[in-house]
């Protein structure tokens, strides 16, 4: 009985402590979705300085990609779970994966009043593309027929348009490429493919200052360089994705520190990336508020195949054996305190064509078959390992659980080297003048296994830091970009990815988290595998 | 008077034409293409590449594009920015930031520096002179990084009394968490410095005489005994100034002031060589004439000191 009678206690104490601490801590966050909105409220986002005028073919960085997404839609765009949806256009046609019919939704209008036409579309790719005007997004249009015309290699354009866009009526034009491309409509998503108003034309770094797009928002007030840009709700867009707050402020920044004080105060109100120092308490700081999820991007040591040692056929084995040498789980739960997660290819999970095991046993992590894998294949160059990285990015903690691991397990010296700058490392890595590994990283253009697999594996690809050439794996790639249906297409791409781990010209290490947190002030915060928030579903409280 | 002034003038043609050369060099010298770099991770397309290098001069012999660069100076042309826009502008956005926080922290260092500097050199030994004495040297050993974090997260973020960062520029409440933090360290070295100096010059001979004259106290130290010591603080003063004005570049970065320490760390990483120069160009400047003002306040200070 004595015992009941006390147990009943502490029954008792635990209902009134939970009670307390439920009356006590509840209240403090408020509950998503619960509170009143105001329709015509504006947040503020954590941004970085846009690099270059606000151009959508000359815009290649995440800050001012930010503004473009915005302020322009092109004519497809993908949903928060990576689907495929029309926007600008009614419909994206074709056969053959070669020739494209679109049709727009008519009436969109530009933010100056300006109607949205086929021309807007045709007219600012043909302007993109051709050489004279430089524009960094070019090589976008590589596939359009008629290209090199506009765009050759050397000497001046031989044309001004391309031959494959021709123009139906104002509501419909056609796109013939050269080649076919399975994921072109997904590529049409890219900032290059947005429409210009015959404004553009008249002065375009005026237009970089203050551009004029067919978005959701449109600017307001001139853009103050370096310390923010104001964008509104446009009254005439024509879109399903009509926005349900009033704008966004855009507040630029040098340090993600100093933006993460200010989110701490409530004074911006979305920071899709929390600094690397905060990663560790981010999700104390800011409990519900804070967002840690798959990203389109990864993390992988490529491998200069165009050295002699390296390039040798037999040192695949040494490449797989490094592999089973690194122990990713643990790296990525410790080191990483969770911000990345272990690869199983190259392809991010969640991405369109993903599938598991594209590495298999290679990403396992086994010391005792990554000391003989290495053996079988005659040694590591130099015996020593280095790897090559830029410490101007969150990299040095990766880098150096990386070496330790290759050092423990497979018994290989390693050492790390770190550049002072990205351009530094580029710069090496783009000339083909490492003779060790080094950091390579994939953030995807567009979501598809497509491009983490063919844009770095393909041979003479623009972005084959490796120097990497394999007939058969090619093959696989050319079948799958002449596939009738997406979802063939998207298995023919995984075999290729599968087929890349027999020679391992890099090793996938990880996939990247986004890690972001929100205000009190906002609610319905929502973000993407491109790490950008649904800034059109954002909810300003009253 | 008048020849000095303008044979220090005439000095700095020289070395403005070194110092601008030299940096061009260097920037010159910076490993990796800022034009290739523009493409991120992917490939960069020659086409484009040449089109660019040559839009910006890249492709000409480096004394060549010296020679333009300086020769457009003259037009006042500072020439353009990779951002696309023009150098000068990227001056004129930053450099009022600068001088707005650089004249803030400089005025609490000689208000607060000066003050209490005298203050301890007059009660050596007592209760204020070594608690200043601590305080000064517990502000000189921490690095800024540290102590401006510390400030930012305490007064900014924990207890909410100012805006973490610096959101307006104008705003002088806001800008009053960076300038102390900016001033502190100078502060500390000006304290010590005054203190000094006050001590030493009280047992000068010229000062037992005002004091056997009779004249008040308020006389003797705030004329005949602050007039020689001032002399060293001045020179101190006066290069900090040239220290404040090339942006700090860590206090700016951790309060987000869109100043000059900002817009030259970013050049320097994109290796853009003409915002570098138009940065350090106008720095020179400044330092060149606070260095002559100093110098001629020695003899508006010490009349023994004339220059011929």
């Amino acid at each position: 009985m004595r015992g009941a009678k006390s147990a009943k206690w502490v029954v008792g104490a635990i209902v009134v402590a939970m009670a307390a601490t439920a009356c006590g801590g509840g209240n403090k966050d408020d509950d998503e979705g619960s509170a009143a909105v105001d329709p015509n409220g504006v947040f503020s986002y954590y941004n970085t300085e846009p690099q270059r005028g606000l151009i959508p073919t000359n815009t290649n960085e995440v800050g001012g990609h930010y503004m473009m997404a915005n302020m322009f839609r092109g004519l497809v765009s993908f949903d928060i779970d990576n689907k495929l949806q029309m926007a600008q256009a009614q419909s994206v046609d074709t056969t053959d994966n070669q020739h494209y019919t679109v049709k727009l939704k008519p009436g969109w209008k530009f933010h100056n009043g300006e109607t949205v036409t086929a021309n807007s579309f045709v007219k600012a790719w043909n302007w993109a593309a051709n050489a004279k005007n430089a524009q960094l997004n070019s090589s976008w249009y590589e596939s359009i027929k008629g290209y090199e015309d506009v765009h050759p290699e050397k000497g001046d354009p031989k044309a001004d348009t391309m031959s494959g866009l021709k123009v139906v009526n104002d509501n419909e034009f056609t796109i013939e490429l050269s080649r076919p491309v399975s994921t072109f409509k997904q590529r049409l998503y890219y900032d290059a493919f947005f429409p210009l108003p015959e404004a553009f034309y008249k002065d375009p770094k005026a237009f970089g200052e203050h551009p004029i797009g067919n978005g959701p928002y449109k600017m307001e007030g001139s853009w103050a360089h370096k310390v923010e840009l104001k964008v509104r709700k446009f009254a005439d867009y024509k879109g399903d994705d009509k926005p349900k707050n009033g704008g966004i402020d855009f507040k630029f920044y040098s340090k993600d520190d100093a933006a993460y004080a200010d989110l701490l105060s409530d004074k911006i109100d979305i920071m899709y990336q929390v600094p690397n120092s905060q990663v560790g308490k981010f999700q104390q700081d800011l409990g519900k508020r804070a967002i840690s999820q798959a990203y389109g991007g990864n993390t992988n040591i490529g491998f200069p195949l165009y050295d002699k040692e390296w390039g040798k056929p037999e040192k695949a084995k040494v490449r797989q054996g490094l592999s089973m040498a690194i122990d990713r789980e643990t790296i990525a739960k410790t080191a990483l305190k969770g911000s990345k997660d272990a690869a199983t290819g190259f392809t991010p999970k969640g991405i369109p064509g993903w599938q598991d095991g594209a590495c298999g046993e290679f990403c396992k992590f086994d010391p005792a078959k990554a000391k003989d894998l290495i053996k079988q294949g005659g040694g590591v160059p130099g015996n020593k390992v280095t790897i090559t990285y830029n410490a101007d990015g969150a990299n040095k903690e990766w880098v150096d659980a990386v070496c330790n691991d290759i050092r423990q397990n497979a018994g290989v010296e390693c050492v790390t080297d770190a550049k002072s700058t990205f351009q530094e490392s580029r710069d090496l890595i783009t000339e083909k003048k490492l003779s060790n590994p080094f950091r390579m990283a994939w953030v995807m253009d567009f979501p598809n296994i497509a491009n983490f697999v063919t844009e770095q594996f393909r041979t003479g690809a623009g972005a084959n830091d490796m120097g990497y050439s394999n007939k058969d794996v090619d093959a696989l790639m050319n079948k799958a970009d002449e596939a009738k249906t997406p979802e063939e297409a998207n298995k023919g791409y995984f075999e290729a990815e599968k087929k890349l781990m027999e020679d391992m010209p890099a090793i996938p290490l990880f996939t990247d988290h986004t890690v972001a947190g929100y205000s009190k002030r906002v609610q319905n915060v929502k973000i993407d595998y491109q790490r950008q928030a649904i800034w059109t579903e954002v909810e300003v409280k009253k | 008077m008048g020849r000095f002034v303008a044979r220090r003038l005439l000095q700095m043609i020289p070395v403005f034409i070194g110092t601008t050369l030299l940096i061009f060099l260097m920037v010159y010298s910076l490993p990796g293409d800022p034009v290739k770099a523009m493409f991120g991770t992917k490939a960069a397309d020659p086409a484009t590449v040449a089109k660019l290098r040559h839009d910006y001069g890249l492709d000409k012999p480096l004394i060549q594009q010296y020679w333009d660069y300086i020769s457009g100076l003259f037009q006042g042309d500072f020439g353009q920015s990779f951002t696309g826009r023009p150098v000068a502008d990227l001056l004129a956005d930053a450099f009022p930031v600068t001088i707005r926080l650089a004249l803030f922290a400089f005025v609490i260092e000689l208000v607060f520096g000066i003050g209490l500097g005298v203050l301890t050199g007059l009660r050596r030994g007592k209760f204020l002179d070594q608690a200043v004495l601590i305080f000064t040297l517990i502000v000189v050993s921490i690095p800024v990084f540290v102590l401006g974090n510390m400030a930012q997260f305490l007064i900014g973020v924990k207890w909410k009394l100012v805006s973490p960062t610096v959101r307006d520029s104008e705003d002088l409440t806001q800008l009053i968490l960076p300038a102390v933090v900016l001033a502190l360290l100078s502060l500390a070295y000006v304290t010590r410095l005054t203190r000094t100096t006050v001590a030493e010059n009280l047992r000068a001979d010229y000062i037992r005489t005002a004091v056997a004259k009779g004249l008040p106290r308020r006389r003797v130290v705030g004329v005949h005994l602050m007039r020689n010591s001032l002399i060293p603080v001045v020179t101190f003063l006066g290069t900090d100034l040239g220290m404040l004005m090339g942006g700090a570049i860590v206090t700016e970065g951790i309060f987000n002031v869109p100043g000059v320490g900002n817009t030259l760390y970013q050049a320097v990483i994109t290796s853009e060589g003409p915002t570098v120069v138009g940065v350090v160009t106008v720095l020179v400047l400044v330092y060149l004439v606070s260095s002559l003002v100093v110098d001629l306040l020695y003899a508006v200070l010490d009349p023994r000191i004339r220059y011929a």
